[in-house]
């Protein structure tokens, strides 16, 4: 059943298949973001669950002006205890991250002490220019969080990084623990929720530990 | 302080006018030093405003000529310098429209519009917060003997929100500084009131920049002050607490105890129901999406006016389309973003007003609330 690309179900479906993509693509050099939703249907499948299929138009978030076509397949499962299903493919070529993605490693490797920051944006929305990447980071990351937790009633976005920390490693990945605010459309929820990333430029991003935090009780 | 220009003629000249500038301890601007003063060339001067008679007496008896060069240096000095922003002397002229302020600073910005521009502009008591804090609304009115349509726009229903009562404020400035120059504004205002509420959440505005910068509802106590919030965008009645809603205080978007149960909805149903027969539009702003929502929140049947509704919606989507190209989606709440019950905006097109809007600004949540203050502008801009 074809459904108008602004229907909720067709931009939450669009925003889980967006932020599973851009997990898989994304590094600290190129942060993707969904741009648009051109077309969208959705199928029931008895037993199964809710399947979409989806032609969207993702950004650049360094570069606003680059835009890539994709489809994509959302497959809700019944009863949402698994994760749903993302598949997708990417027309033509993302832009190339090798380069910011190789400043920002050499200059965390060079570190002396590990870094650590809070409050990403600020209150005014403000990142500085050095804690760029370290944010886009935690936005390519929350993609594994979102997709990983996403049902045909919600809608994350990430609102902030509360607090990152570096971990020392002895191998060549970098590692970093965030503590991330993710905010939720429907009900409108600010949640915390942690997660440890990996990353190395010739292996992508890797989210290898992750948990929803408690909400600070509405004080 | 003034900076002369002298040529002197003659050795004696030189010497008569290096002594001065080293008795008076006067400035030199050329030449650096007084021993190059020469004669035949140029010497540039700057005297300090107490001493400027006495030395142009001390020329004259020596016979040397002289010309102004700067007859007020402080005031070439402050033509050249950036005007400083104080954050404590709200005026107008100086108030940043491109930064987020404080409530504070919004209490008397809003004194200060008014004072400012008194034939257009009055300030109106609308009521108190749960905290006690006023609620004022400004009123833009151009007097006539006719009585005229009004505008609502209410801003900040929501606290995170910050970016809507950047715009409420942007609003009322670009209203104020055009409506002389701007046929477009001036007719308008022979036509139509506007009544502008910056911020309708007064006390959740004001713990989202204290205390939680992502705090949503006011500010109410619920059970035994052990939890915190009504959603303010919930508590109207229509269709109060039927759907998309929590009964759970904990929860961001509770409706409250009852349809109307907090002070700021009281305060603002009341005047709205009062003077629903003159008000044409009900503008709410939120953040984030970029949605031109449409009644209902509450159910997928379409109002009685939608076709009208959509029409004007889609004309305001092109035209915000056309400043910057951002795109903002049209379309009931139910059908774009979820199904919600006792929302400002429902409220009013039930009591009667035809055309209600809620917009959702800036941006589609790469930023969501925490947007930053260089798209203040463009956001505002392109809404206006």
């Amino acid at each position: 059943m074809e459904l108008p690309p602004g229907h909720y179900l067709a931009t939450r479906a669009a925003a889980l298949a967006a932020a599973c993509l851009c997990y898989r693509r994304g590094s600290p050099g190129r942060g993707l973001a969904l741009r648009a939703v051109r077309r969208a249907s959705r199928q029931d499948i008895d037993g199964v669950g809710q399947k979409y299929h989806l032609e969207l138009v993702l950004e650049d978030l360094l570069d606003k002006d680059s835009t890539v076509n994709c489809t994509a397949e959302v497959l809700y499962h019944l009863g949402n205890n698994i994760p749903p299903d993302v598949q997708f493919t990417i027309e033509g070529e993302l832009k190339n991250a090798e380069e910011a993605d190789n400043i920002f490693y050499n200059r965390i490797k060079s570190l002396e002490k590990e870094l650590v920051a809070e409050n990403i944006p600020d209150s005014h929305g403000n990142v500085s220019p050095e804690m760029e990447p370290v944010h886009l980071l935690a936005w390519v990351a929350s993609g594994y969080v979102i997709w990983q937790n996403s049902t045909e009633n919600t809608k994350f976005q990430l609102a902030q990084i509360k607090h990152v920390k570096q971990v020392k490693r002895s191998d060549e990945y970098l590692e970093f623990d965030y503590t991330i605010l993710l905010h939720e459309m429907v009900s409108q929820e600010i949640i915390p929720w942690q997660m440890t990333v990996l990353w190395h430029p010739q292996h992508g991003v890797q989210v290898t530990q992750d948990s929803r935090q408690p909400e600070h009780a509405s004080e | 302080d003034q900076v002369l220009h002298i040529v002197p003629e003659t050795f004696q000249q030189v010497q008569h006018l290096q002594q001065l500038c080293s008795t008076l301890l006067l400035d030199l601007w050329k030449p650096q030093l007084s021993e190059d003063i020469w004669a035949g060339e140029d010497l540039h001067i700057r005297v300090p405003a107490p001493l400027v008679q006495e030395v142009k007496d001390s020329l004259d008896q020596h016979m040397i000529s002289y010309k102004v060069l700067i007859p007020d240096v402080q005031k070439l000095v402050d033509q050249s310098m950036p005007r400083e922003r104080s954050s404590h002397r709200q005026v107008p002229e100086g108030y940043v429209y491109t930064q987020y302020h404080p409530m504070e600073a919004i209490y008397q910005w809003m004194t200060q519009i008014q004072k400012n521009n008194s034939e257009l502009v009055t300030q109106h008591y609308l009521g108190k917060t749960i905290e006690n804090r006023t609620m004022y609304y400004l009123q833009i009115s151009q007097p006539s003997d006719k009585t005229k349509k009004i505008i609502w726009m209410d801003c900040g229903i929501h606290a995170r929100e910050w970016i809507s009562p950047a715009f409420c404020q942007w609003f009322v400035k670009e209203i104020l500084q055009n409506y002389k120059s701007d046929p477009k504004i001036s007719r308008f205002l022979q036509n139509l009131d506007l009544y502008i509420l910056p911020v309708l959440n007064i006390d959740g505005y004001i713990y989202s920049w204290e205390k939680d910068r992502l705090w949503r509802k006011n500010r109410s106590p619920h059970m035994n002050g052990t939890c915190y919030g009504t959603d303010l965008n919930r508590n109207f009645n229509s269709s109060w607490g039927s759907i998309g809603v929590s009964y759970n205080c904990s929860s961001e978007i509770f409706c409250g105890s009852g349809p109307e149960s907090e002070p700021e909805t009281r305060a603002v149903a009341q005047l709205i129901e009062r003077k629903k027969s003159d008000i044409l539009c009900y503008l709410t702003i939120h953040s984030y999406g970029q949605y031109i929502l449409t009644p209902y929140g509450s159910t997928t049947k379409p109002p009685s006016n939608s076709e009208e509704l959509m029409h004007v919606a889609k004309q305001a989507a092109a035209a915000l389309m056309g400043k910057y190209g951002t795109s903002y989606e049209v379309g009931s709440t139910s059908l774009i973003l979820y199904s919600n019950s006792g929302s400002s905006r429902d409220w009013a097109h039930t009591i009667g007003i035809p055309f209600s809007y809620t917009f959702e600004l800036r941006d589609k949540g790469t930023h969501g609330f925490v947007l930053p203050p260089d798209q203040i502008q463009p956001t505002c801009e392109e809404t206006m």
